[in-house]
């Protein structure tokens, strides 16, 4: 993706490294930019890290080398807590988010400490709730929802406030599938009333990766592949290579080869009638 | 190995405003080994019911048999019967009775994310925790532990290292290790692969493959299609506390009319599979558990012309 100067940068990262245990980088050199409004799926194997990284752009950990600017701002000490007012992040484990004793309460907690007028509080939450389809549940216990619609209500809390930026640190990796459907569903349409919302998911969900506008491939800490979706799946050899998902019938393409049947590049199963008729 | 559950109902905080009916009326058999899947959309009830086969939650009403244990309820009290003593008159009633204890160390229950739960210093005392607590000496705990890395496929390199340097997969199957070390006659897991990646989702099926073959039951909760069709024997499934359907995985994914009032997709090999059989090809479905083997299916129904 080419970027002109008139495109706002919602995020550069700069030559970014990070270590947990100085000996070995989690992170390592690792640069991008997101453009604003951009859906970029960061993908890798785990333990690549891809999660790192995102505690890194919200500034819970800082890089040992290299530099994050989240809408032209440098992320550091005096300066993490303002720029995580403009990012929602949504963990893997719902369970680890919560915070209310109801429903209602927790999607309300980022609005409370944004000082919101309670009157128009209790709307917002009542429309969010909506959204992700969780509008009978407002006075139920967190507790006692299941793990997909504690997820939904995370996605609410974080939606109500506006980001600028949401990050889903792969938010629908224990959701059905037609609750993750929903949950991608719910945030393009996000976008689509909103252009501006700039979404960084990490994710597994190669369906997902296939959607978004750009993605970028992490291994062992390092950015390996980075482009469209068609670029980087075009990379069959090195994605299964990295212990990556390739879409369905690359792959059938690939077992079919060792069997000595040569369909080349399909992409749907009328495609695959056509190539072996 | 035998699990009954019979009209089995459960209640989440009852008698107050955030009652909420979980489990309505669920009546289930398993006879024999089995590998088993649980599926239905999430808040079905699900992660409900795999909590009572441990006894780890107590029916509200009806009755969950595992092995020779049966947990009952009456009068608000939870009832704990060993049937194998039940029936002779010369055991008195109090030792008919049978510890909740032996039931969790015969039905093992493995969380979502399981790896929250590591807390020890190094692996190999982490995974010695539950032999221990349930009456093993250190020696016997770390016989059993060393066997169970093993199973899991880390190896001595991992015993005294500790469990939060390992990675997300690594971690899992510690925790996993720490369950199997209890040497369960049934291991349920809940969601055991969400969030691994592809690789890691296959090692991890494998092992419950290992598992099974050396004797367990597996009962797994899964969103994932293809793991069912690949992986286990039966499928159990589940929406707005029921239990819909106890069948085998190709009789799911071909009944269509009861697809048709679910949320369930057959996986895309299933779906590519029958769109080539209603094109002509002479597939059998029965060989048919994923790409490799679609494959495979595809370059025999061309030989055969």
């Amino acid at each position: 993706m080419t970027m002109t100067d008139k495109d706002e940068l919602a995020l550069e990262v700069k030559g970014v490294s990070f270590s947990y245990d100085r000996e070995t980088d989690a992170v390592k050199d690792v640069s991008f930019r997101v453009r604003k409004g951009e859906y970029v799926c960061l993908i890798g194997h785990n333990g690549s890290g891809k999660s790192t990284l995102a505690h890194l752009i919200v500034g819970l950990i800082e890089p040992s080398k290299g530099e994050i600017e989240v809408f032209s701002n440098k992320i550091d000490d005096s300066s993490a807590l303002e720029v995580r007012k403009g990012i929602g992040i949504i963990f893997q484990n719902p369970d680890n988010q919560f915070i209310g004793s109801t429903v209602r309460e927790d999607i309300a907690f980022g609005l409370e400490n944004d000082c919101i007028d309670p009157l128009q509080m209790e709307t917002l939450v009542s429309d969010y709730a909506a959204l992700v389809g969780m509008s009978d549940y407002l006075d139920k216990e967190p507790t006692n929802l299941s793990g997909g619609q504690k997820q939904r209500v995370a996605i609410a809390g974080a939606l109500v406030r506006h980001p600028k930026i949401l990050i889903m640190d792969e938010a629908t990796s224990m959701l059905d599938p037609k609750g993750k459907r929903e949950i991608l569903n719910l945030v393009k349409s996000t976008k689509k009333s909103n252009p501006d919302l700039t979404v960084i998911s990490i994710t597994h969900d190669i369906e997902e990766a296939y959607s978004s506008d750009h993605c970028i491939v992490l291994s062992k800490g390092e950015k390996v592949i980075e482009g469209t979706p068609d670029e980087v799946f075009s990379e069959t050899e090195k994605m299964l290579s990295l212990n990556l998902d390739i879409p369905f019938f690359k792959k059938l393409s690939i077992e079919l080869k060792k069997q000595g049947i040569d369909v080349g590049d399909i992409s749907s199963v009328e495609q695959l009638k056509e190539k072996l008729r | 190995m035998k699990i009954r559950l019979e009209n089995l109902f459960y209640t989440y905080s009852p008698k107050t405003p955030f009652a909420y009916a979980a489990l309505k009326n669920i009546n289930l058999d398993l006879e024999g080994r089995s590998f088993m899947a649980l599926i239905g959309e999430t808040g079905s009830g699900k992660s409900t019911l795999v909590q009572h086969l441990n006894g780890l939650l107590t029916p509200s009403s009806g009755s969950v048999t595992v092995s020779d244990y049966q947990i009952t309820v009456a009068e608000g009290k939870r009832r704990l019967v060993d049937l194998s003593k039940a029936g002779n008159r010369k055991i008195a009633r109090k030792k008919k009775q049978f510890d909740i204890k032996t039931l969790r160390k015969c039905a093992g229950l493995v969380f979502q994310f399981p790896e929250y739960q590591l807390f020890e210093e190094n692996v190999l005392k982490d995974v010695c925790f539950g032999p221990k607590n349930f009456g093993a000496t250190q020696e016997e705990a770390e016989v059993k532990a060393k066997l169970a890395l093993k199973l899991v496929g880390l190896d001595e390199t991992y015993y005294s290292r500790s469990p939060f340097e390992l990675s997300g997969g690594e971690k899992r199957r510690v925790a996993i290790a720490g369950i199997i070390a209890l040497e369960p006659q049934v291991l349920i897991l809940d969601e055991p692969t969400a969030g691994l990646d592809p690789e890691g989702e296959k090692e991890m099926m494998a092992l419950f493959r290992r598992i099974y073959d050396a004797g367990t039951s597996v009962i797994l909760v899964t969103h994932n299609m293809d793991i069912v069709l690949k992986y286990v024997d039966q499928v159990c499934v589940m929406s707005d506390g029921r239990l819909l359907k106890q069948t085998d995985p190709l009789s799911l994914f071909q009944d269509e009319d009861f697809l048709a009032s679910t949320a369930i997709e057959p996986p895309l090999v299933f779906r590519c599979a029958k769109e080539l059989i209603q094109d002509g090809f002479k597939l059998d479905m029965k060989n048919i558990k994923d790409i490799s083997s679609l494959a495979l299916e595809i370059k025999r129904a061309k030989d055969n012309g």
